[in-house]
């Protein structure tokens, strides 16, 4: 009953000689039953890593001044972006297969001025108080946008409507328990269709030290981030909702900022105050969003050709593996 | 006999079946034709009994009479109602025909709401259903978790401002905004590194005419600015950068007005305030400058 006696001094008490590398029978903590006892040893053990660590780290800044400049350079830390795996659908600026790709697909009316956005935005039935807020909130963000009641219509039928009066884009935005938390983005004479999960939507009023209401000049667009093919097709598909020539005037602009395959939407107010410092205010509402399934077609939820399913056994194994 | 099943499950004794509520009692048999818990509707404290029950949108009539009481498998006989509503309350006229006025009256009754809201289904099922999605709590959590640190990663507003600075600089605003010092920097390096053979003496004489010039353009430029002490700070800097640069920031500074304008309302309030302020300041340097 070697191991369950009093305090036993910790493992790997060091080799009795060199060559012959006798270790004591290895003591771990988590084997001593009584509770007190392997707290109380846990805690000197944690102690003890501490203090090795301590050590450590003074003896290796000791090393680094006493270096001096011949000192190799600060190790950079890891963070999950520099961690990511490399995804190989990333778009590199040049490749020349998705510039062709993008210069043909949907929304290329848009990007070669052919079509001006209009955009449709609407909800799930029975909208409570604050999505309905909240979508004339994002109608004053969008320029061209209205805003219709939803009166129990099917989408499948909204849609050739809508189509027939010249709408570029439908926004459905879902509501559930009185707090929107989806948003529905189909870009219309069949364009595809993309299914977000919207999450943490702070309306106008609940945004401190926010400004004046946004104006009606149409907005910048930023889009940060969105690096893979995937990313690459949303983004387009956000950057088709506002007009082409952004009103410098207005001094608005709103952001699609991707990290790690979370969308935050913000809208702000940018001054200059010299040529190295803006000042930005935050106007607008804010959302973010998590891409849930992107359609080739319209929306349709039983025939649908997906081109992108979110799915949560395959995809979520890795946390650093992104799809945007 | 009924009267002795009452007495034991209807007052003494336990009734399984039997739920009591603050104001009311009900009876949860299947079998009971209205729901309460009473004397003459409890199927078990009466030997002729008939209830009307529906299974898949069709409706039976159940009927139990005191032949059958020691067949409890053949207790309840079955028959099918027909679709049509007058119809099937004949047809339960005639199979309930001398039985007493309250089963009769009450089957009806309960035929009427089952037809109601059989339709009602019907409805809505044809409308657009609402399909309910379960959320996993883990999952949930988990996902607000990562949006969270993702929120932090991103310095949204770092990463916002960068941008804008970088359009800027790319000139992505044209002539809007006119502090382009980076880019007047390096055209002066370049018309510097083109001039080295010229006499400096040249230069300077240059600069000293433009330095009168120069002093109005300190103020116009200045007055913009919301904060009176950044513009001390500008007035020293610029008039230094300004002794170095050449003429070419005259030019910008007459389209500057065009994108201020709107500027937001304090700053604009501010502008004639700071104004008068400036002149009082800046002519007794000018002055001494000159001198």
């Amino acid at each position: 009953a070697g191991e369950g006696s009093a305090p036993v001094p910790g493992d790997g008490a060091g080799p009795a000689a060199p060559e012959r590398v006798l270790f004591p029978p290895t003591f771990s903590v988590s084997e001593i039953k009584n509770k007190q006892r392997r707290h109380f040893m846990f805690l000197r053990w944690k102690q003890q890593q501490r203090k090795e660590k301590l050590a450590l780290k003074k003896k290796r800044r000791k090393e680094r001044e006493a270096l001096g400049d011949k000192a190799p350079p600060k190790a950079i830390p890891k963070t999950i972006e520099n961690q990511r795996v490399y995804d190989e659908t990333t778009v590199d600026p040049n490749d020349e297969e998705v510039a062709f790709d993008e210069a043909t697909d949907e929304f290329a009316p848009y990007f070669n001025r052919q079509t001006v956005p209009k955009i449709l935005i609407t909800t799930s039935d029975r909208p409570r108080g604050r999505t309905v807020r909240f979508c004339e909130q994002l109608a004053t963000v969008i320029p061209n946008s209205h805003v219709y009641y939803r009166r129990g219509l099917a989408l499948k039928r909204i849609i050739p409507q809508c189509i027939a009066r010249d709408f570029t884009d439908l926004i459905v935005i879902n509501e559930d328990r009185k707090i929107p938390n989806g948003l529905v983005l189909s870009h219309l004479p069949d364009g595809p269709t993309a299914h977000f999960r919207m999450s943490s939507v702070r309306l106008r009023k609940e945004i401190k030290r926010k400004g004046k209401e946004p104006t009606e000049h149409a907005p910048e667009v930023i889009l940060n981030n969105f690096t893979t093919r995937l990313g690459h097709s949303i983004g387009r598909m956000f950057a088709a909702l506002f007009p082409h020539n952004p009103q410098f005037i207005g001094r608005q602009v709103a952001t699609f900022h991707n990290q790690r395959d979370y969308i935050f939407f913000r809208f702000h107010r940018y001054i200059f105050k010299s040529e190295k410092k803006v000042g930005i205010q935050e106007l607008g509402p804010r959302f973010t969003l998590k891409l849930r399934s992107l359609q080739k077609g319209t929306f349709d939820s039983k025939f649908g050709e997906y081109e992108w399913i979110h799915k949560r056994r395959e995809m979520d194994t890795s946390r650093r593996k992104f799809h945007l | 006999s009924p009267q002795v099943v009452w007495s034991m499950l209807g007052n003494r004794q336990f009734c399984s079946y039997k739920m009591t509520t603050k104001t009311q009692n009900f009876c949860r048999n299947e079998y009971n034709l209205t729901g309460l818990c009473n004397r003459s509707s409890c199927p078990l404290a009466n030997s002729q009994y008939a209830t009307v029950r529906e299974e898949k949108g069709r409706c039976y009539l159940y009927m139990k009479t005191i032949e059958r009481a020691a067949f409890p498998r053949r207790l309840w006989e079955r028959v099918l109602l027909s679709k049509n509503y007058e119809k099937a309350l004949e047809e339960i006229d005639e199979n309930l025909i001398y039985w007493p006025r309250f089963i009769r009256h009450k089957c009806k009754q309960r035929f009427t709401k089952i037809t109601q809201y059989l339709i009602r289904i019907r409805k809505l099922t044809l409308r657009r259903q609402r399909k309910l999605v379960p959320l996993r709590r883990k999952i949930e959590r988990r996902e607000n978790r990562r949006e969270e640190k993702a929120l932090i990663a991103a310095q949204l507003d770092n990463a916002i401002e960068k941008e804008l600075l970088e359009r800027l600089k790319q000139d992505t605003y044209g002539d809007i905004y006119n502090f382009p010092i980076h880019a007047f920097d390096k055209a002066l390096q370049q018309q510097e590194a083109e001039s080295e053979s010229d006499s400096d003496a040249e230069r300077e004489e240059e600069e000293d005419d433009e330095d009168v010039d120069k002093r109005e353009f300190v103020e116009a430029e200045d007055s913009e600015l919301s904060d009176f002490e950044d513009m001390d700070k500008l007035d020293t800097s610029s008039e230094e950068e300004q002794e170095e640069e050449e003429e070419v920031e005259k030019k910008a500074s007459h389209s500057k007005w065009k994108g201020k304008t709107p500027l937001k309302g304090p700053a604009r309030r501010k502008r004639p305030y700071i104004e008068i302020e400036y002149e009082e300041e800046t002519e007794p340097s000018t002055k001494t400058k000159a001198a």
